[in-house]
């Protein structure tokens, strides 16, 4: 489902070229849920916003869902995060002053989904996140982080994508939390069949995950299914 | 994305900041409304103006003496200081020049008038019968001087509403007693209809007597020192006012039209001028006006570059599931045209009360014509579009990436 064929990124800062990503590929198939892995400053971050169609690679091949998005305009990328990519950030993100199910419906009002519908979806998408009904029509800057973090998940739900991006999403969370959350992840993935990337610089965060690909200064350095991660992290 | 929910979207933005987007607010109402107000009262001042000079009457030549001078020495006093005119030249008007509607000389004075205890001064005005026509004066009771007054000397008086007022208290009806007017009785005949004319010449404040009496006893002589004379229809005025030229200045000897003795002035130079007057006036009040309308500008361009600083990572957020720029723009644009357009109708309605309070107390009849209200909604649609569109442009032009990173 996802193709990543030499991806190389260098940015032009005023010092000269500054390569971030070097030659990287690997494949990642429809319902797998993958930890991308790496210290700062490894270039995981590079990775995630050219997997999530926010920036194009300055070299390499990129095929979501067969296509290749890495040549695409600005609008075009716009459509294929709009319609294939969920995004969970590590601050939330949310709207502050409105309403979780406000929250949840935002990127349906910009895929121009009809309003009964809407909200339809977003109830699901709430409901599969794990946060009830009691919830639905309290402000976002009420809830608790944890609580945050799931309308977080529930919007990047809602549009049914192809593949859910969570950037650090424990990372403002306290561990029990975190749990509770990553715990959220590994229910959509192994019920809901959804394809989760995961990008941490945690090892702890990194194992709920089945697959771990670990970057450090912009090349992958290892491709391991989790039976093995004890390697990595001794590796590492 | 669909205009309900663009227009949903930018409400819901404009409610979550609701002092300062009022504040905002505030500063197109200001604007938009004195532009209202001032154009109204300018428009108002300039109706007012105009009314008084019609209530003069309509279609008229106001024939006044000019200055005199001394043969050859070249020394002019000032003029209608000359008593140039007499009823002859009136008659002569009448009867010579075509187009004439009506004639009436008057000789006009200020004197002390008395009556029963109370005393006033008061402009004394000897006319003609054909002085109501003319001049547009309505008779309330009693009647106006007629031919016959005229022709026998006879010492009566006509009483302006407002000199009635002074002499014999308000409302009174004063018709049939006597009032002295340098210390001669006059018999009070009637008195006009109040006219409301204020400005340079107060018409309600006026006793009129048979002009062939005040030349006999109050100045001692036969001059005469206006001769209005009304044209058939306003077409006609500017020839006629060529005629009654050339026949004073055949009649008063007098062949260099720059040496007249007597001056003419056309109504509707006077209205001209007046308006002319009244719209600069206008425009220098509008414009100023406009001035604070600018300034509320620049307060809606200031508040939409902070909105956009500060909802930087929104605008990532946005962008992330799926914004477009156009989206993004679209928004903000919409959000600074919602903000003016709201100050637009406010101020359109405050805008119409302060006229409405003017036109209650200060006697200025301000009027606010459509005109005006579409003028101020253009200008504040206008200024929605102008200052907007550089924060709303900058806003969908940022990147995601570094706008979900803004702190």
């Amino acid at each position: 489902m996802i193709e990543c064929r030499h991806i190389t990124k260098v940015y032009n800062t005023g010092a000269g070229a500054a390569p971030a990503l070097q030659d990287v590929s690997f494949s990642i198939a429809a319902g797998e849920f993958v930890a991308i892995i790496g210290p700062s400053g490894s270039g995981k971050s590079t990775l995630m916003h050219i997997l999530g169609a926010l920036d194009t690679p300055t070299g390499g091949e990129y095929f979501l869902d067969g296509k290749d998005v890495s040549q695409l305009s600005d609008d075009d990328l716009a459509d294929i995060r709009k319609n294939k990519i969920g995004f969970v950030f590590q601050s939330f993100n949310l709207l502050p002053r409105a309403t979780v199910l406000r929250n949840v419906m935002l990127p349906l009002v910009y895929a121009d989904i009809p309003k009964v519908e809407r909200e339809r979806q977003a109830k699901i998408a709430l409901h599969n996140a794990g946060l009830d009904e009691s919830h639905y029509y309290h402000l976002s800057n009420q809830l608790s982080g944890g609580q945050m973090q799931r309308v977080a998940i529930a919007r990047a739900l809602v549009n049914n994508p192809s593949l859910i991006l969570a950037d650090e999403p424990t990372g403002n969370l306290d561990t029990k939390t975190g749990e509770i959350v990553l715990g959220t992840f590994q229910r959509l993935n192994r019920d809901h069949n959804h394809t989760i990337i995961l990008i941490t610089h945690e090892h702890d965060v990194a194992e709920h995950a089945d697959r771990i690909i670990h970057i450090r200064d912009g090349r992958l350095i290892d491709d391991v299914k989790n039976g093995q991660r004890r390697e990595i992290i001794e590796n590492s | 994305m669909k205009t309900s929910d663009l227009f949903e979207e930018t409400s819901l933005a404009l409610l979550a900041n609701k002092a300062r987007s009022s504040l905002t607010i505030l500063g197109i109402v200001i604007g938009i409304a004195s532009v209202i107000a001032m154009i109204a009262i300018g428009q108002g001042a300039k109706n007012n103006i105009e009314y008084s000079i019609q209530s003069l009457g309509s279609n008229l030549v106001l024939v006044m003496p000019g200055m005199q001078r001394s043969a050859g020495a070249g020394v002019s006093q000032a003029r209608g200081s000359a008593t140039t005119l007499t009823l002859d030249d009136a008659e002569a008007i009448a009867s010579q020049v075509t187009a004439v509607a009506a004639v009436a000389p008057d000789l006009s004075g200020r004197y002390q008038v008395t009556a029963k205890g109370t005393n006033s001064n008061t402009s004394v005005v000897g006319t003609t019968a054909s002085y109501t026509a003319i001049r547009s004066v309505e008779v309330a009771e009693g009647n106006f001087i007629t031919e016959h007054n005229v022709k026998s000397l006879s010492k009566v008086a006509v009483l302006g509403p407002t000199a009635r007022d002074d002499l014999f208290g308000e409302d009174s009806n004063p018709v049939g007693q006597t009032i002295r007017i340098k210390s001669i009785d006059f018999k009070v005949i009637g008195v006009t209809a109040e006219k409301g004319g204020s400005g340079f010449s107060n018409q309600d404040d006026m006793i009129f007597i048979p002009i062939s009496t005040a030349q006999q006893f109050l100045v001692g002589s036969n001059k005469v020192s206006t001769i209005s004379v009304q044209a058939e229809d306003q077409e006609s005025m500017a020839q006629m006012q060529q005629d009654i030229t050339d026949l004073l200045l055949a009649r008063h000897n007098i062949t260099n039209a720059a040496l007249a003795d007597f001056s003419t002035m056309n109504q509707s130079d006077v209205i001209a001028t007046a308006s002319s007057v009244t719209d600069t006036f206008t425009a220098l009040l509008g414009s100023v006006a406009a001035i604070s309308l600018l300034v509320g500008g620049i307060g809606i361009m200031n508040m939409m570059l902070t909105t956009v600083k500060e909802r930087t990572r929104e605008i990532g957020l946005r962008k992330a599931i799926g914004a477009k720029r156009r989206d993004i723009s679209w928004q903000f644009l919409l959000e600074a045209m919602m903000l003016t357009f709201l100050g637009g109708i406010i101020g359109i309605i405050l805008g119409w009360l302060i006229s409405l309070i003017i036109r209650q107390f200060a006697n200025i009849a301000a009027s606010v014509s459509l005109s005006s209200v579409f003028l101020a909604f253009g200008v504040s649609a206008a200024i929605g579009i102008v200052f907007g569109y550089y924060p709303a442009r900058s806003a969908s032009r940022l990147n995601p990436i570094e706008a979900l990173r803004y702190e």
